[in-house]
């Protein structure tokens, strides 16, 4: 073992109950840090599933019809411009923009819709629903239904539609059972329930029907049309820039999930600050903990450091000597204070879980996150360890045998 | 002798202690040790005898003047190069409590050469174990350094200051704190290696009953040398 390893490990051993109590104070710190990641990252994780369950990340409209004065602004006409009442419009020449858009980098799914307000009637139960016109595989690679069907199968095709489980409920309709379709403009369309699904949202769940394309496009009186196209992105934090750019290339209205769900993610955002704030703090609290156990070794060791001095052991290795203990220290309360951590996480687990058992949300232990914690608490200690260790290098060897 | 190099060469030394008020320490020492010399070194309390030994010893350096070790003169050299020639040039015996307490006899006598080294080897034990055994530890080897008596740690700093075989072994007050059979053996052992190895000593003590044993008596009064 080399000299500044074997006399390290030697010293730590010696102090056994200083070098206990730092152990538990580091293996705190770590523990705390691993299992606020993982609750916070879990919790996350899992709110923006849910959340993108049910939407595409970015939705391409057309942009609203503006009312424009018949005369020239300088002839005053009219004292108010009343905005004009929006009506469900076509996306022009769609197919093209549709091969647009899917080549933007970052795009990884398109998909073409009708989306439109209408009725669904069974007996003399009315419901207000709103129709999604797609083509099935094509929107199933942006929102994955398929996976959350209940009952029945996602089979869109001709008349068949699936809907959400909260209608089915309020409409009492099985697989296989008849449904009116109707809108404002007159039309309407009988279609059969081939599938349930459970999206998981409660307003989803009631108000969406699926249907084919042709279907909503007679409904809502768009021929050949299509009302929007919805994305779906690699990256889902990058969808406000996609949407940006492609609201430039295309001229059309581009929302991405991040604008619509502003309020989420201030507080998804609000969320991740309050943890790594926490975490500077405990991160803090470790490096002044073993930076000022290592001084107090310094200090009483000075003595026998010179003498290490006067024997001829060189200035470099009584500094590695002093880093080593630091690190081994992180070391080995990162090791102890990632169990600690991942315990708690598991724990936590089992008090907030379903009815069923399952936990509300699971908790994000990953290999990754005990690598950082670890490699953090490695740098804490070898960082505040540089300043005793600087201290003990420095000592005058005659003085410190003398005085020490 | 073959060499007629002095061991140990001090001109004109001077200490100075102290940035406003200055306190002179010592006052121009000249000082010779020739290989193979059992010296001893005494003085009242805060004659300069120990300024003198720590700066012969490269621990601190001097205000003016010369330290020549083995003919080669320390003045201007870095830390680096000091911490070197220390540990191939000196032997060092402190009081028995100058020793490292969290590690064996046997490590302690080795720090030296594993220091230097970086990494221990076979032949570094053997030698620690055959100095102990010769110091008349053979049974104390493995034994932690806080488990021996103040005679018995006394003799580890004497097997650990020969472990490298120095040619000048410097020895603060090595009988200091010692009942007089300890002290008498620990002496009996530094005249033993003097003799067999040539070894030179310089022993700083307060004890006459040390001094008068030694061949050679250089008395420090305030910073001079008096006899």
């Amino acid at each position: 073992m080399p000299f500044e390893w074997f006399v390290a490990i030697r010293y730590l051993r010696e102090g056994r109950v200083q070098t206990l109590l730092i152990l538990a104070a580091v293996s705190v710190g770590v523990s705390v840090i691993v299992f606020l990641s993982a609750l916070i990252n879990g919790l996350q994780t899992s709110l923006l599933k849910q959340t993108l369950g049910t939407q595409p990340h970015i939705t391409l409209v057309p942009a609203e019809l503006v009312a424009r004065p018949l005369f020239a602004a300088t002839t005053v006409a009219a004292t108010t411009i009343e905005k004009s009442p929006q009506r469900l419009q076509s996306i022009n020449q769609w197919p093209t923009v549709l091969e647009q858009v899917e080549r933007v980098p970052g795009v990884v799914a398109a998909s073409h819709t009708v989306t439109g307000a209408a009725f669904a009637t069974r007996g003399v139960a009315e419901k207000p629903v709103l129709v999604h016109g797609v083509d099935p595989e094509r929107f199933l690679s942006v929102i994955d239904v398929r996976s959350k069907m209940k009952a029945g199968h996602f089979r869109v095709s001709g008349d068949g539609v699936v809907i959400g489980v909260g209608l089915a409920n309020l409409l009492g309709l099985a697989i296989g059972d008849k449904l009116r379709l109707s809108t404002t403009l007159g039309a309407d369309a009988l279609v059969v329930v081939r599938g349930i699904f459970d999206l998981g949202s409660k307003d989803v769940n009631e108000r969406w029907v699926i249907s084919t394309l042709r279907v909503a496009q007679t409904l809502f009186d768009l021929p050949a049309g299509a009302s929007s196209l919805e994305l779906r992105v690699a990256s889902v934090f990058d969808a406000d820039t996609i949407a940006q750019d492609l609201a430039e290339r295309t001229g059309l209205e581009a929302n991405s999930w991040m604008k619509v769900n502003a309020q989420l993610l201030v507080g998804l955002r609000s969320q991740s600050n309050s943890k790594v704030m926490i975490q500077f703090f405990v991160v803090i609290a470790v490096a002044l903990g073993i930076a000022s156990v290592l001084i107090v070794s310094v200090v009483q060791k000075s003595r026998e450091i010179g003498i290490l001095r006067a024997v001829g052991t060189p200035a470099s290795r009584v500094l590695r000597v002093f880093l080593i203990q630091g690190g081994l220290l992180g070391l080995t309360g990162s090791i102890t204070g990632c169990a600690l951590g991942a315990l708690f996480a598991k724990f936590f687990q089992t008090l907030a879980s379903n009815a069923d058992g399952s936990p509300i949300f699971p908790v994000e232990l990953s290999p990754g996150l005990f690598a950082g914690a670890s490699a953090l608490a490695i740098l804490i200690g070898l960082g505040s360890a540089l300043l005793p260790a600087r201290r003990a290098a420095r000592l005058d060897p005659g003085e410190a045998i003398r005085h020490g | 002798m073959a060499d007629a190099q002095p061991v140990l060469q001090v001109e004109q030394l001077v200490k100075e202690y102290g940035d406003g008020v200055v306190t002179r320490v010592l006052h121009g020492i000249d000082l010779q040790l020739q290989r193979g010399e059992l010296v001893a070194l005494i003085g009242p309390s805060g004659s300069g005898k120990s300024t003198l030994l720590n700066l012969i010893g490269l621990l601190d350096r001097p205000t003016s003047g010369r330290v020549v070790l083995q003919g080669k003169d320390t003045q201007g050299l870095d830390d680096r190069a000091l911490t070197q020639l220390r540990g191939e040039t000196l032997g060092f015996v402190f009081q028995f409590h100058h020793l490292l307490p969290a590690f064996t006899a046997q490590e302690n006598v080795m720090l030296p050469a594993y220091a230097h080294a970086g990494q221990p080897s076979a032949a570094m034990r053997e030698r620690a174990a055959e100095m102990l055994r010769a110091v008349g530890l053979a049974a104390k080897i493995t034994t932690r350094i806080t488990d021996l008596s103040g005679g018995q740690q006394q003799r580890v700093a004497i097997a650990r200051a020969l472990a490298h075989d120095p040619p000048l072994v410097l020895a603060d007050e090595p009988t200091g704190n010692l009942d007089t059979a300890s002290a008498d053996e620990v002496f009996e052992l530094m005249r033993r290696f003097n003799a067999e190895r040539g070894t030179s000593f310089l022993v700083v003590t307060h004890d006459p009953r040390i001094a008068v044993r030694c061949a050679r008596v250089i008395e420090i009064v305030d910073g001079r040398i008096a006899r």
